[in-house]
């Protein structure tokens, strides 16, 4: 058992006391009321996030039911499964169901409710009614949404593109955009929720770099959540009078200009990529160092690589406009500056590999999950740069290598760091173990089926297939051999994300009963029970180590409850 | 890559070995680190697996000197793509100037061309090999976009306003062109095949299909018919209103003391809306055409403009012709499309 001392220069072995039995606590946020009213009406970040946890969790579904219908009709370069009229409004709503109502809001919402104010030692965020009030008001975007889904749907593309969503398109595009109008003011109100607890509700002794990580990449979105999102809502609403009232915005023929539209688009919309993929950021952060055992290396690089990538990330709209008609002196800047954003996400993989060096490493599904997005973020990240090389965007911008590139991030990104989180921090929200093995299984299935589906579609995009095409010329056939593993690699991921709801459902209720610290970790959320009370902490902790500080464990002075347990094996 | 499954597109013009290279350089860096940081994490993994259940790992702070080379080294190649793709493609923004032009107006969803000298087709374009083509493009309704995969060009054609790619296609064949902005119900049915042809055959296709009359006469037959000389002259040699005789590619000097270079873009604007740039020693007293041309009538009074500039060779041919002559709006496909090569 000791055989690594030459590393390894204490261990917990010779200074912990003895193990607790994992039990129960008697009460805690899950049990402390009963019935539907307690959760309708509750002020608990923690119960508010599992609301989030339910919506975002349905969204989801109805998100990927559209990307099969997509990835089935493309198995033919026919289009014999639905009409083209049809097919349109499925990527559509597929785009807009997963862009608004699933990966913008999926670890803020959820993990970034749940955890932040644990991790920084607070009862609950600053504003807890406002919290609600987010919630609901998501709710009723997503109403809106679908109520525009069920009455014929929406074709426009989720990009809105004018003038056909002001003029030509006859779907229910005011009704589409309204529902995404609602549900960004969710986003405001979670984005200065956070912003106001992390700056004012922080535990004695935990200043900013001794934050986790988790919580920096949170800061960092949600100053993107409130400076961006009122541009998205603003520019749907001149879509809306656009097409209401022809004020002539957007209409050449009234003197307006199309391409302002891509502006104002995609300066909400490109740092919306970095709301979906900064949490992610951070959730991976805290699994490399907590499954390493180590702290991050170079944890104030990576804390502010998060800012920079929030700065630069408003900076580079542009080149999503290389071939809109955009001046070429333009491109030229926005290029530039793409390239420029890349570099904080570079100095982050490079930290995170750094951290493994001379770790201690834990093969548990949550590490499988962040060392997966590592690869497949980096692979996402480098194709980017594919994209901000003008000369190579003109060949493949609105093609399939865009819809490789932006669902490696997305995806390969957002996904991965959102079920890592999920599974690390399981045992505290439900107070359950989930079974490992099927974890690691369903990691493994998730990894090959993405990356067989999304592999391919880099070749079809290079090979010139453009995107939102319900059919394609049957004489080239490489297209069709790449859709139709394309095709297979979704059926993987699919069946593969189906596991994770199958085993997380079922372990809520017959799973082992979690200790309060089953991973033996140091971070504040560990140091109290699982599920945790509805305040958080019995006594307000009282900060006195660095984050992810494993080696003195004597240190870790936390007032109030400090329980360690044995992590119960699987 | 000559397989029966290809994983590259076709590579059929003076741009493409180009872009190709550039795509080969980014294959490889990335390649390179997605195997170094692919392998690192691997090696890690295994390296310093958890062989005891309660070891902790000595604490690294980290490397400021590490950290400036990951920083400084990703930027440099990331400068490598920058400069290599702009040089490319601000090469391919400057169209040439002696290029064969065509018009192109998009609409939902069909592609209509017509050349300088008067042939029109829908969703095929005949060109001739080993020569510079300049396509003009607008709509008629929404935003589309002209994507040749085999050229690696691609360029909005935006409502409202002129765009413009060019190429040179290397070999003669069939090519599959796409509109690549998503614009409605049919936008995967909105595309065609462009025909490159060995200079003869081109020939031999434009007097096949000869006895349309080119935009610049339809032009000519607009403004006489639009009565556009009673202000700027006869044969454009001006009145009231500015002569039109070189006006295209000159310098323009407004009343406001701009001056600008008379473009396609100009033109257009000036006809819908003259009021907006006003030349200088001129009044405001021109009305707006908007809703009385259409976007194909437009390129033919553009074109016809651009005829009465003796700088421009390709349009010279295109001489005046019987006036009135009515814009012949049926397009004749003459070629049915083949496979590839």
């Amino acid at each position: 058992m000791r055989n690594r001392t030459d590393r390894a220069y204490t261990t917990y072995s010779n200074k912990m006391e003895e193990f607790e039995v994992p039990k129960p606590p008697r009460t805690n946020y899950l049990n402390a009321e009963y019935g539907l009213k307690s959760w309708l009406l509750t002020k608990d970040h923690k119960r508010i996030a599992l609301l989030y946890l339910g919506a975002i969790s349905f969204f989801f579904f109805i998100g990927s039911l559209y990307a099969m219908v997509i990835r089935l009709e493309l198995l033919t370069p026919q289009g014999d499964l639905v009409q083209s009229s049809t097919y349109n409004k499925v990527f559509t709503q597929h785009g807009i169901i997963m862009v608004f109502f699933f990966l913008i809001p999926s670890i803020p919402a959820t993990l970034g409710n749940f955890l932040i104010p644990m991790m920084i030692g607070a009862k609950d965020l600053a504003f807890p009614r406002i919290n609600l009030l987010s919630w609901y008001i998501y709710i009723l975007g997503g109403i809106v949404t679908i109520y525009a889904l069920l009455a014929g749907g929406v074709d426009t593309g989720w990009t809105f593109y004018v003038p056909y969503s002001t003029t030509f398109s006859n779907t229910y595009v005011i009704a589409a955009g309204l529902g995404i109008f609602i549900n960004g003011f969710s986003s405001i109100l979670t984005g200065l929720n956070f912003i106001v607890t992390i700056h004012t509700m922080r535990a004695p002794g935990m200043t900013w770099y001794r934050l986790p990580l988790f919580v920096w990449s949170h800061y960092a979105t949600s100053l993107i959540m409130i400076l961006g999102t009122p541009v998205i809502a603003i520019t749907i609403l001149l879509v809306a009078l656009e097409r209401l009232a022809h004020i002539g915005i957007f209409d050449p023929a009234a003197g307006g200009d199309p391409i302002l539209f891509q502006h104002l688009f995609w300066f909400y919309s490109h740092p919306a990529v970095y709301i979906m993929v900064l949490p992610a950021m951070g959730v991976v952060s805290e699994l490399i160092a907590n499954f390493s055992r180590k702290n991050i290396f170079g944890y104030k690089f990576v804390a502010f690589s998060s800012l920079a990538i929030a700065v630069f990330g408003f900076l580079v709209w542009g080149h999503h406009l290389f071939v809109a008609g955009q001046s070429v002196y333009a491109g030229l800047i926005f290029s530039f500056l793409s390239f420029a954003v890349a570099i904080p996400s570079a100095i982050k993989v490079f930290n995170w590999t750094a951290t493994l060096y001379k770790a201690s490493i834990s093969y548990d599904t949550p590490m499988l999950y962040a060392l997966g997005f590592i690869g497949l973020f980096t692979v996402g990240g480098m194709t980017g740069l594919f994209l901000a090389s003008l000369a190579v965007d003109v060949h493949v911008s609105d093609t399939y290598f865009v819809v490789a590139h932006f669902h490696y991030i997305m995806v390969g990104g957002t996904l991965f760091g959102y079920l890592g989180g999920l599974h690390y921090w399981w045992p505290k929200i439900s107070g359950r173990l989930y079974p490992e093995g099927w974890g690691r299984f369903s990691a493994l299935v998730i990894y090959v089926g993405f990356n067989l589906t999304f592999l391919p579609q880099f070749v079809l995009g290079y090979m010139g297939m453009p995107r939102r095409y319900h059919t394609y010329p049957a004489d080239l056939v490489s297209w069709q051999v790449l859709h139709v593993l394309s095709t297979a690699g979704a059926s993987i991921l699919g069946v593969g994300l189906l596991i994770p709801l199958f085993y997380l459902t079922w372990s809520m209720r017959y799973g082992q009963i979690a200790a309060a610290n089953p991973w033996n970790l140091p971070g504040l959320e560990w140091q109290t029970a699982s599920p945790p009370p509805t305040e958080n902490f019995l006594t307000t902790p009282v900060v006195t180590h660095e984050a992810y500080e494993f080696a003195l464990p004597e240190h870790k002075q936390i007032v109030g409850k400090f329980e360690r347990q044995k992590s119960v094996e699987t | 890559m000559q397989s029966t499954v290809p994983l590259l597109p076709e590579s059929a013009s003076t741009l493409s070995g180009d872009v190709d290279a550039l795509y080969f350089y980014l294959c490889g860096v990335t390649i390179f680190f997605t195997l170094l940081i692919g392998g690192a994490i691997i090696f890690f993994v295994i390296r310093y697996r958890r062989r005891n259940l309660f070891e902790i790992p000595r604490p690294i702070e980290g490397s400021t000197r590490l950290e400036t080379l990951w920083s400084v080294i990703p930027l440099l190649i990331a400068m490598s793509f920058f400069f290599w793709g702009a040089s490319l493609f601000y090469r391919q923004y400057r169209p040439p100037t002696n290029a064969l032009e065509v018009y192109v107006v998009g609409k939902q969803w069909m592609w209509k061309f017509q050349h300088s000298t008067g042939q029109r087709e829908i969703n095929e374009l005949h060109v001739p090999v080993r020569r510079k083509i300049k396509l003009i493009m607008t709509t008629e309704d929404v935003i589309h976009d002209v994507f040749v995969p085999a050229f690696r060009i691609k360029a909005d054609v935006v409502p409202g306003r002129y765009t413009t790619e060019w190429f040179e296609a290397t070999k003669p064949g069939h090519y599959h062109f796409f509109c690549a902005e998503y614009c409605g119900m049919n936008h995967s049915g909105m595309g065609g095949w462009v025909v490159v042809m060995e200079p003869t055959d081109y020939e031999n296709w434009l007097s096949g299909n000869a006895g349309q009359g080119s935009p610049a006469a339809a032009g000519r037959g607009l403004f006489d018919s639009l009565g556009c000389a009673s202000c700027h002259g006869a044969n454009g040699e001006g009145g009231r209103g500015p002569a039109l005789i070189g006006l295209f590619g000159s310098k323009v000097v407004l009343n406001n003391g701009q001056t600008l270079t008379a473009d396609e873009g100009y033109l257009r604007e000036s006809i819908l809306n003259p009021q907006a740039k006003i030349v200088t020693g001129f009044g405001p007293i021109m009305p707006s055409f908007q809703g009385q041309v259409n976007e194909e009538q437009l390129l033919q009074l553009v074109a016809f403009v651009k005829s009465l500039s003796a700088s421009k060779p390709e349009t010279v041919s295109a001489k005046p012709p019987p006036p009135g002559a009515k814009p012949n709006t049926t397009a004749k496909p003459s070629a049915t499309p083949g496979n590839e090569k």
